[in-house]
């Protein structure tokens, strides 16, 4: 089953190569990483999109809090969590597409953010789902160019990962 | 007052207690070693290969408890150490490697003789730092002797580039340190133990099953009195040999894929197994699905929770360290009222000395060829099991564990996770500045000697009375077995051809030199080697060339499936 993972780790040098490299080296899934500083610039979160069996997550997990960086780890599926992505497509603007384009952008609350004569970037957040079915959606023939942040995620609530 | 970045290094080692370091010289630590030269707290043991530094200090830690420190130039000397590392990790031994590194204006130009260290320790240290700025070079050296001793222990490499080693920093050792992110959890958890408690003295076949974290933990005393009040069997993996003393009734020898009949039957058909300090790897419960098969009830004590469900699932995960947990239990013990079933327990040990009767571990007395085993426990004779025992990788390892019978711990040295050939004499030599009154026996075969022998200079230099026990098959002879048993005889490569005549080679490195080819002189041989308590000796036995290593569990069988001698399997019992 598909997992978020979240972790707090030191702002080091060198810190993602490790997470990195254990998922590597233990022959761990990995479907995206995202990672980048928060408001106290000595930590870093990253959030994981992983899957595997429970026994696997399970041992993901607990290898993640074995590295001396991580500080705190914690499994988003274990509660309710928002999880959310940034895509940019860049798609065919010509003919029957320019109209089309607009309107699948609208019906998936994108936003074309950019309009060149041939061809408009849509910005579109959402879960990595949402994403995928909007690709899905489009004429393939369309689709000049996509670049996907990966998914970041959030508890809800209560659910709070700090120090 | 400002020191050098190396007289910082010196410093903080000293302020560490560490008695020797290990290692060899090259550019990016000139610097260092001129530091060193200057100070006269610690000792610095030339090694004649870098690989060797780190096993010695490896063993160094092994035999002591305390953390082994080496030290090696950047590029080629870093390299050469990464053996070393990798083996100690596999173990979890506690250990700091320093690595003299390119100055920081050449990182990343591929500057001559860089390497980069911290890239390529990852995977095999349990932490690592590149140090950048010489104010920081204290702090990061306090912090890599707490992460290597606390918790489970692992080492940890310090990546210091030479400039660094010259530059001038106010100098004060922090007296704790205190890291966010690296806390272990070392008590455990009472709910859990009460849990266990209950568990074993319900259990009707119990088993405990020890391994390396309670010679780590230096919990061996209150292992054996745990064991002692229950009264139940107790088995040790290749890791915790002399972690239960082996002389004792209540132990049934070590367990795995060459472990005793008694020992693999039992953990087999227990019904509830408390596991302290073991992981339950492939060489110890063989297949794990094969394991599985029989319901049973696991109890797992760990300083690790990675090693707690890995392979096995458990039932009681106990995360703490093995002392404070064992400490609890025993508490726990004496306060309950319950007491193990003796008619339950009566039937066990039947079951247990049923097994027993077989003698899985028989050999040959009368063969007019040397038999390895006899060799081993000759030695167990003559040393009166007091010995510090090192031992390299194959068949001549297993006849070590099987025969020689350690009753304490840290008496046994080997290099159980990675499998390292060539570590026995480095690893002798540790022991050896470690204990320089005590008996230090080397265990090795033709092919494992062979990779690191250039160390015979430095037991030279160092006046080193090792004594090694060279079980000369003419055969990487577990290599050969397994060729014999699952490749149909095809012996590819795994003859020695061209052997050193050893008794020369020793003496030429200032040495006594021994071949023994007759049984019946082992014994007076090894009296005559001991006796030279100053002298080391390198005794070349010359053993029956195709003897093999029983019993045996296949690769990927099950535990009850071992293989006793030739062709014999449990079945056919
Ligand atoms: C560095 C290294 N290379 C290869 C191996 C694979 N290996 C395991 S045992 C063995 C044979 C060891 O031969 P020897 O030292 O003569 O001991 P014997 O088995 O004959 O007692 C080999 C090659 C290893 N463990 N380590």
């Amino acid at each position: 089953m598909k997992h978020l993972i979240s972790l707090l780790m030191e702002n080091e040098a060198g810190a993602l190569s490790r997470v990195a490299g254990l998922f590597s080296a233990r022959g761990y899934n990995i479907e995206s990483l995202t990672v980048a500083p928060t408001e106290d610039p000595t930590l870093s979160r990253m959030t994981i999109v992983t899957s595997g069996s429970e026994e696997v997550i399970e041992q993901i997990i607990k290898q993640l809090n074995k590295l001396v960086d991580v500080v705190k780890v914690l499994d988003l599926n274990d509660g309710r969590f928002i999880e959310r992505e940034l895509m940019l497509v860049k798609v065919k603007a010509t003919g029957v597409f320019r109209d089309e384009m607009q309107r699948m952008c609208e019906i998936f609350r994108g936003r074309i953010i950019d309009v060149a004569d041939n061809s408009y970037i849509i910005e579109l957040t959402g879960s990595g789902s949402k994403l995928d079915a909007f690709l899905d959606a489009i004429d393939k023939t369309a689709i000049l160019e996509t670049v996907r942040t990966g998914a970041s995620g959030i508890g809800r609530g209560e659910r709070i990962l700090k120090l | 007052m400002e020191l050098s970045g190396a007289e910082i290094i010196t410093r903080c080692l000293q302020e560490e207690k560490i008695k020797f370091v290990f290692g060899y010289p090259g550019g990016a630590v000139l610097d260092i070693y001129d530091a060193i030269f200057k100070q006269d707290y610690f000792k610095h043991i030339l090694v004649r290969h870098e690989q060797a530094a780190v096993h010695a200090a490896d063993a160094y830690s092994r035999s002591t408890g305390l953390v082994g420190v080496a030290l090696v130039t950047s590029g080629p000397g870093a390299t050469n150490a990464i053996t070393g590392i990798a083996t100690a990790y596999m173990d979890s031994i506690p250990m700091v490697v320093i690595s003299g590194q390119v100055s920081t204006p050449g990182i990343g130009m591929d500057a001559f003789q860089e390497v980069d260290m911290v890239g390529i320790t990852r995977p095999c240290v349990k932490h690592n730092f590149l140090v950048k700025d010489v104010n920081e070079l204290a702090s990061t050296i306090k912090k890599a002797f707490y992460i290597a001793a606390s918790g489970r222990p692992g080492p940890v490499v310090i990546d210091i580039p030479k400039d660094i080693t010259q530059f001038k920093a106010k100098f004060s050792y922090p007296k704790t340190v205190a890291m966010r992110s690296y806390n272990p959890v070392l008590k455990g958890h009472s709910g859990q133990i009460k849990k266990a408690i209950k568990l074993l003295l319900e259990a009707k076949r119990p088993m405990i099953y020890t391994g390396g974290g309670v010679v780590l933990g230096d919990a061996s005393a209150l292992l054996v009195k745990l064991v002692k009040k229950l009264g139940y069997p107790v088995t040790n993996t290749l890791m915790g040999l002399g972690g239960y003393p082996a002389t004792d009734e209540q132990f049934l020898g070590m367990l795995g894929m060459h472990g005793t009949l008694e020992a693999n039957m039992a953990m087999q058909q227990s019904d509830v197994i408390l596991a302290v300090g073991a992981r339950f790897d492939d060489r110890v419960v063989g297949n794990p699905a094969h394991f599985l098969n029989q319901p049973r009830t696991i109890i797992h004590i760990d300083v690790d929770p990675s090693s707690i469900s890995k392979r096995v699932k458990v039932d009681v995960p106990i995360v703490g360290d093995v002392k404070n947990v064992l400490t609890d239990m025993l508490a726990l013990l004496d306060e309950s009222d319950k007491t193990p079933s003796e008619s339950a327990l009566k039937a066990w040990w039947q079951l247990i000395n049923g097994w027993r009767k077989e003698k899985c571990l028989e050999f040959d007395r009368s063969s007019d060829i040397i038999k390895p085993q006899d060799v081993i426990e000759k030695l167990w004779q003559v040393t009166k099991g007091e010995a510090f025992v090192t031992s390299d990788v194959g068949q001549h390892q297993m006849w070590a564990a099987q025969y020689y019978k350690f009753d304490k711990p840290r008496r046994w040295i080997n290099s159980g996770g990675l499998g390292t050939m060539g570590v026995g004499l480095p690893y002798a030599m540790g022991v050896q500045l470690a204990h320089p009154e005590a008996q230090v026996a080397c265990i090795t075969g033709e092919g494992s000697i062979q990779m690191n022998i250039q160390e015979l200079s430095t037991c030279n230099q160092f006046h080193l009375p090792i004594k090694v026990i060279l079980l000369n098959n003419r055969y990487l002879g577990m290599v050969r077995q397994w060729q014999q048993f699952f490749y149909e005889n095809r012996y590819s490569e795994s003859y020695m051809d061209s052997l050193p005549d050893f008794v020369k080679l020793a003496e030429s490195y200032g040495h006594v030199g021994m071949k023994i080819e007759n049984p019946a002189d082992i014994e007076g041989a090894l009296k005559e080697a001991f006796a030279l308590k100053d002298r080391f000796v390198f005794m070349n036995f010359i053993t029956d060339q195709k003897e093999n290593v029983f019993p045996m569990v296949p690769n990927g069988k099950g535990l009850s499936e071992l293989i006793l001698a030739e062709r014999i399997t449990v079945e056919d019992l």
